[in-house]
């Protein structure tokens, strides 16, 4: 093969007190996909930001060559200019411009100083056609699923006259069609030269996809393996990646089930904003102390709605059906009354709807709690410390003190936080959305011990999860939901990848 | 296994809070060597008092609304609007003085509930709300007045913002009272402290080392006696001094350890993730608008009662004087973050400086320049300090 595209020869970067990233070579191919793996934390993010310029050169050693030559970038500017362009997890694009207009930001096609409409959006049409996305370019960005967004970035990058693309995390918030039609993209892009970098967590589309995977841990690169072969197995990188063997990526367990603890009725839901819109469709489910039952569905399919409108109507208008605890009919009316009849509800977007990010661990252990902790409106603050230092050492929370801010732990951390939070209500039933999504393969193992815990304990667990693997490695039962309604309740033995699936995209008519 | 914490590690840890009284302390050092030690003389900080009281008596109401996220623009209208009901009852009808106090708070009431009624339930933005407020109450104030000035109060009424205790257990030419009350005021901070530190040992928490919490205490306990020995060489304890002191001490428990003061600093730190932890946001933004029409009637009551009068033009920017207060203070912008200590020393900032500024004969047109440079400098200091932080981490 021709000469690397790129090379990152021992780059070490130091944080105050952190040695970030230690002597880390990388040498890409041209024209290659190229999977870089690692725990959180283990220093991939910061590699990308070294290379792209987010990290100026002088703030770590190191030397890196790109095509050839030595370059040192002083911004995210300078990268762009050689052809590096990296997008982020969170999509930077503006949802009230239209495609056009965000896929030209800060490159604009211009004419004597005026912007060039015509031509911009021509030449975006072009771009939407190289990337498959069968939209308008003068459509808005708001107007886009999330996976249409990342097409939109892709072709961005395109505009840019990308030659080496750096994706992180590209397919965390997409379906598995969406996922599908990006690699097969990222394949396609493959084909016209531009090489590819990719950080992700889901190691099958890694195997599927990647050329060569190189493996980060601890700010060191562990290995390069060359996938070509097929023969490097998930199992193989997992291993790399935490350096030890898993053997069980699921903690062995047993379930118990005792009484029914949670039971909804003829649940409908109808869209906040449009109202005839049916999100959830007259949905029946139970479930039983110590009993682990997970809820699966397509992205679109109302888990989340479901979820969410059964904790305190946060979602939603127009709401019918009951909610029994422990066979009572229980009214769920405020996000107070759900927590006193004991339900918690551990939300999928920790960041945003999870924590206060800019208060500590014990602030936000306690935040929902504080009555228990109050005596006629005086918080306890000493007793407060106590319970966040107990969660802290039960639940491995890795922070010097539980004085730490949230918005500085790892996706993992963070997750055991909420946890602890939802936990120290007291619940019966605890519903978790996403609870190990965009968590390392150590922490997600974590979590799970955590939840097959609070079984033991008699609680009600409900997992919702757009991994299917992930449900049908913990749950003792699972749910399927296909476009608001209960497509079925499939037990442990019987789920299978395929059946569970067919009952997700079951169609409408069929479910009579 | 209690951690004790040493003084290197208090400072950086708290830079952004003991930063702003590091620069209080820069600041009367500085202003009391320019104006040849005029600053610091027995009548002239007595005057700080008495005229910058009603600022941060609004600070205090104004840094629990901005920590809950929110920004209030119409105290100043208020403050004319309380002062102005207080007047008509108390001057044209001929109420006694605390009827007038009593119709003035109840007024204060009213406003925030209805600032809280738009804010919390029908979930207009507090800038717009109390944009329209300060509108609305101003032209009410003018109404109330019948465009004219209502003056002179009863001497009662006076004594609310220009009254001193004194003379209780004689002395001479240093009264008694005031120094005993600020020891009893030392002493009973020594003892809160000391139950703290107590109550954090036995939960195993860090600490600081003795030597530096005795330290702290006979720090704090010397400036509070030497402020107390010139007010004593003046002409005593300021009334509103006691008012100003209960409410501060009052605020700082409510915003630290009450229920409600968590909920607020959980509103203004992430909105959606308190109202999913069963917070009810409604209502907690009701009662700090409640809250902050209350403080505002108080401080409609102490400026009135300092002005001898109702003015239609009463109160006027005190807003912006209040929220500078509050950003001096260490509060943020989005919501969140903030302390009353902070607000406090933030408002004590401002007054130290026009006050040092007119003894100087500085043009009022530089005060002007000087005070919107140390708002600009103060906050740039403190996003200074948060980048700092975050990227040591």
């Amino acid at each position: 093969m021709a000469s690397p595209i790129l090379e990152m020869q021992s780059i070490t970067k130091t944080f105050p007190g952190v040695k970030a990233l230690q002597d880390v070579s990388l040498s890409v191919e041209h024209g290659e996909i190229r999977a870089i793996c690692g725990e959180n934390g283990a220093g991939k993010s910061t590699l990308m930001k070294v290379l792209s310029g987010v990290y100026p050169h002088g703030t770590y050693s190191g030397t890196i060559l790109f095509e050839g030559a030595e370059v040192e970038f002083g911004s995210i500017n300078d990268s762009e200019d050689e052809g590096i362009v990296i997008i982020h997890q969170e999509l930077a694009l503006v949802p009230y411009l239209s495609i056009a207009e965000n896929i030209f930001l800060g490159n604009e096609r211009k004419h004597r100083g005026l912007v060039d409409w015509n031509r911009a959006n021509s030449e975006a049409a072009d771009l939407l056609a190289r990337v498959g996305l069968d939209e308008l370019p003068v459509t808005p960005v708001s107007q886009l699923g999330v996976g249409k967004q990342q097409l939109v970035e892709i072709a961005k990058a395109l505009s840019k006259q990308v030659k080496l693309l750096i994706l992180d995390e590209p397919t965390a918030a997409l379906n598995d069609a969406d996922s599908e039609h990006l690699l097969g993209l990222l394949r396609q892009l493959r084909q016209q030269g531009i090489t590819s970098i990719i950080i992700s967590h889901k190691l099958n589309e890694i195997a599927e996809i990647a050329d060569s995977t190189t493996i980060i841990r601890d700010g060191r690169t562990i290995e390069t393996l060359d996938m070509r072969s097929g023969e490097v197995t998930q199992e193989r990188i997992i291993r790399g990646m935490v350096g030890r063997d898993l053997d069980h990526r699921y903690p062995p367990h047993e379930s118990h089930p005792g009484n029914e603890v949670l039971r909804i009725e003829d649940w409908t839901v109808h869209h906040p904003t449009q109202p005839q819109r049916v999100v959830v469709d007259r949905a029946n489910l139970s479930v039983r102390a110590g009993e682990i039952v997970g809820i699966a569905g397509l992205m679109g399919a109302g888990r989340t709605e479901l979820a969410m409108s059964v904790f305190g109507r946060s979602y939603g208008s127009h709401i019918t059906g009951k909610v029994f605890m422990h066979g009572k009919e229980v009214s769920t009316r405020t996000v107070s009354e759900a927590i006193d009849h004991g339900i918690a509800y551990a939300t999928e977007d920790r960041k945003k709807y999870g924590l206060n990010l800019i208060e500590d661990i014990r602030t936000n252990i306690s935040a929902a709690s504080l009555r228990t902790l109050s005596r006629a409106g005086w918080v306890n603050g000493n007793e407060e410390i106590k319970v966040a230092e107990d969660y802290r050492a039960s639940m491995n929370i890795k922070a010097p003190t539980v004085m730490a801010l949230t918005g500085k732990l790892s996706g993992g951390n963070q997750q055991k936080v909420v946890l602890s939070k939802w936990i120290y209500t007291d619940p019966d039933v605890l519903i978790l959305d996403e609870p190990t999504r965009g968590i390392d393969v150590g922490a997600k193992y974590e979590i799970y011990t955590i939840i097959n815990r609070l079984a033991d304990a008699g609680k009600a667990v409900v997992v919702i999860s757009s991994e299917l693997p992930e449900l049908l490695g913990i749950c003792d039962r699972i749910y399927t939901l296909a476009a608001g309604r209960v497509t079925g309740s499939v037990s442990r033995e019987n789920a299978t990848q395929e059946n569970v699936m067919e009952l997700m995209t079951k169609e409408r008519d069929l479910v009579r | 296994m209690t951690a004790v914490a040493g003084l290197q590690e208090l400072f950086t840890r708290n830079l952004r809070q003991s930063g702003i009284y590091i620069a209080f302390v820069a600041i009367v050092g500085l202003f009391a060597i320019l104006t040849n030690g005029m600053l610091l003389s027995p009548g002239n900080m007595t005057n700080i008092v008495l005229q910058y009281s009603y600022i941060l008596i609004l600070a205090i109401g104004m840094v629990i609304v901005i920590i809950g996220g929110h920004i209030d623009l119409s105290v100043g209208s208020v403050v004319a609007l309380t002062g102005a009901v207080s007047a008509v009852v108390v001057i044209r009808a001929g109420q006694p003085w605390w009827v007038g106090i009593l119709a003035a708070l109840a007024v204060g009431l009213l406003v925030g509930a209805w600032q809280g009624f738009w804010v919390a339930y029908v979930g207009i933005p507090a800038f717009i709300v109390t944009l329209a407020g300060m509108l609305l109450f101003r032209g009410l104030t003018l109404q109330v007045l019948n465009n004219v000035s209502l003056s002179p109060f009863p001497p009662e009424y006076q004594r609310v913002a220009g009254g001193f205790l004194n003379g209780f257990l004689g002395g001479q030419g240093i009264d008694v009272f005031t120094l005993v009350i600020a020891a009893i005021a030392v002493v009973g901070y020594a003892v809160s402290q000391l139950r703290s530190r107590r109550g954090r040992i036995k939960y195993r928490q860090t600490v600081e080392t003795m030597p530096l919490f005795v330290l702290r205490l006979v720090l704090v306990g010397a400036v509070v006696m030497a402020f107390a020995y010139q007010l004593a060489r003046s002409r005593g304890l300021p009334i509103v001094l006691i008012i100003l002191g209960v409410l501060v001490i009052a605020y700082t428990i409510v915003t630290t350890k009450t229920v409600f003061g968590r909920h607020v600093y959980a509103i203004g730190g992430n909105l959606s993730a308190a109202q999913l932890s069963g917070v009810k946001v409604k209502r907690i933004n009701f009662w700090i608008f409640v809250n902050m029409g209350f403080l505002a009637a108080v401080a409609g009551v102490v400026y009135s009662s300092r002005s001898n009068g109702a003015q239609p033009a009463a109160g006027n920017m005190f807003e912006l004087d209040a929220i500078a207060a509050c950003f001096i203070g260490g509060a943020s912008t989005t919501g969140g973050v903030g302390r009353v200590t902070g607000a406090m020393v933030g408002g004590l900032i401002m007054g130290v400086m026009s006050n040092g500024m007119q003894l100087m004969g500085v043009d009022q047109s530089v005060q002007q320049v000087i005070k919107g440079l140390v708002l600009l400098l103060a906050v740039a200091f403190d996003i200074f300090n948060k980048r700092r932080v975050g990227a040591s981490r």
